[in-house]
């Protein structure tokens, strides 16, 4: 495992997305550091999903002209796996096969033991055999980080998947992820100044016009709570997102 | 706590209401056919009272479940037969867009036959056994389960399509995988619209060409001016009808429908 994450790649996009007519963005450059978490930060509707899907391969209706590559030059294929605001549960499923879709998808072979072990990192060894419906909302956010360790994939593109959490449970589950995808290229896309203030080894803030690079607080990730350069780094970012409106 | 509990008082409460509601209303159809019975002094061939039909029910009884277990092998037949039809029909369309295309046309155009008038076509080609009217039941209920189905299929959360694909699954395994369970509901919505039309398919069947099965016996009875065995193969038919309805839904809850 660790020689997978030794390989995270840093990422690379430039150019121009387009839904038919409508141009989402333009002469974008996105650079992105190998084995890092890097937050993408704008209001909502400026294109910071469109972003992390073209990374994802899920293109489809979005004409991209432009380039993206990754730092070792391999495809992103089979190397990427992403988490949504949504947990995209199957509700069907346990919360152990849920962790093991991946593998069944691709027809592998399926071990249990190994998703009771990723369920024990985010605390859920008791809640294995339960269905999404009977865990809660940060419970079940749990499970889909569990089923994004498991594929065992260095790049990992997170799309707000925190923000439908309440605040206490947000602010765990921030530090869990922090502490499980450890040495993985992370890409971001938050509209929450704070988490990227908490977050971000590297911040770009994306508006319409342009994408700009913001000096993100010293210190390790996840920064503390009551973190001074922090807290006032997430009122300039606050800040910039309301002089973009 | 104490609302939820309240809740389930009244859920409770509700569930008496209608059952106290549905017997109420089925004295209340029986006096009014008892009534008009008596009152009119219409003749027993024309209309035979409550009372007439339950006696002949049960004086026939030995008659009439001789015909009841044709026709209700009948439905169930068609009835299982017509939903893993139409079941493997959505799956089949939803794989393919081509097939989609090329055959959707040929099921539209197929709604558009009305079903009743293939009857007599059914009897000479498969006769006048049991075959011609199970291929009623399975053509009749036919098109809801497929489309019902289909329409499911092709409506999977597109949040799971693309977790999938990234995840890097097969269609094939996707379909079987993810598709197909999320649109179980869907499946179950047809198989309990199948169950209620399925006996009519197959009464069709016996009316057109037939030696046995309540349909036949009701065709009968009705030559013969006995309209009160009739009215009892038509009640039989009935709570045959409104059981299966009942059962099926059930089944359907239990094992198809589900809640997030």
């Amino acid at each position: 495992m660790s020689d997978v994450q030794a390989m995270a790649p840093g990422l690379h996009m430039s150019g121009s997305a387009y839904i038919g007519q409508v141009m989402i963005f333009e002469d974008l450059t996105l650079q992105i550091a190998p084995g890092g978490w890097h937050c993408l930060l704008g209001a909502s509707g400026v294109g910071k999903s469109t972003v992390l899907r073209l990374f994802a391969g899920l293109n489809e209706g979005v004409e991209f002209d432009g380039t993206l590559l990754a730092s070792d030059g391999l495809p992103f294929i089979n190397r990427v796996t992403f988490m949504a605001q949504n947990d995209l549960l199957l509700p069907w499923l346990s919360a152990r096969e849920n962790v093991l879709l991946g593998a069944r998808l691709r027809g592998q072979l399926i071990n249990h033991l190994e998703a009771d072990t990723v369920l024990e990192q985010v605390g859920l060894a008791d809640h294995r055999l339960k269905n999404p419906s009977q865990l809660s909302g940060g419970q079940r956010q749990r499970v889909a980080l569990a089923r994004t360790l498991i594929e065992e994939r260095p790049i990992v593109l997170l799309d707000e998947p925190f923000s439908a959490l309440d605040a206490k449970t947000r602010s765990q589950m921030q530090e869990l992820a922090v502490d499980l995808l450890k040495d993985k290229t992370v890409l971001l896309v938050t509209h929450d100044p704070a988490e990227a203030a908490r977050l971000g080894q590297a911040i770009s803030i994306m508006s319409a016009s342009n994408l700009e690079n913001f000096a993100p607080p010293n210190g390790i990730i996840p920064r503390g709570l009551c973190d001074p350069e922090a807290l006032s780094t997430q009122g300039r970012l606050l800040g910039i997102l309301r002089g973009i409106e | 706590m104490e609302r939820s509990g309240g809740q389930a008082f009244a859920s409770e409460g509700d569930q008496v209401r209608t059952v106290s509601f549905f017997l109420g209303s089925l004295i209340f159809g029986i006096c009014i056919w008892q009534a008009a019975v008596t009152l009119t002094g219409v003749p027993r061939f024309i209309l035979p009272s409550p009372a007439l039909v339950v006696e002949t029910l049960w004086k026939s009884r030995a008659l009439i479940s001789e015909h009841a277990v044709i026709t209700f092998g009948e439905v169930l037949s068609g009835l299982t037969m017509g939903t893993v039809l139409g079941a493997v029909s959505a799956i089949g369309l939803s794989a393919s867009r081509n097939v989609r295309d090329l055959l959707k046309p040929i099921l539209v155009f197929s709604q558009a036959v009305p079903v009743f008038a293939l009857a007599p076509l059914l009897t000479l080609w498969f006769g006048y056994g049991i075959w011609s009217k199970i291929v009623m039941a399975l053509l009749i209920i036919y098109f809801p389960v497929t489309s019902a189905f289909l329409d499911a299929l092709m409506r999977t959360p597109p949040g799971w399509l693309d977790l999938a694909k990234v995840m890097g699954g097969s269609s094939y395994r996707i379909l079987w995988h993810i598709r197909i369970p999320a649109a179980l509901p869907g499946l179950a919505s047809g198989v309990r619209l199948a169950a209620v039309y399925a006996p009519i398919g197959a009464i069709i069947g016996e009316w057109v060409g037939a030696s046995k099965g309540l349909g036949y016996l009701m065709l009968l009875a009705n030559g013969r001016a006995k309209t009160d065995l009739m009215f009892a193969a038509l009640i039989v038919l009935a709570i045959f009808t409104i059981v299966l309805h009942f059962v099926v839904d059930r089944l359907a809850h239990k094992y198809l429908d589900r809640s997030d």
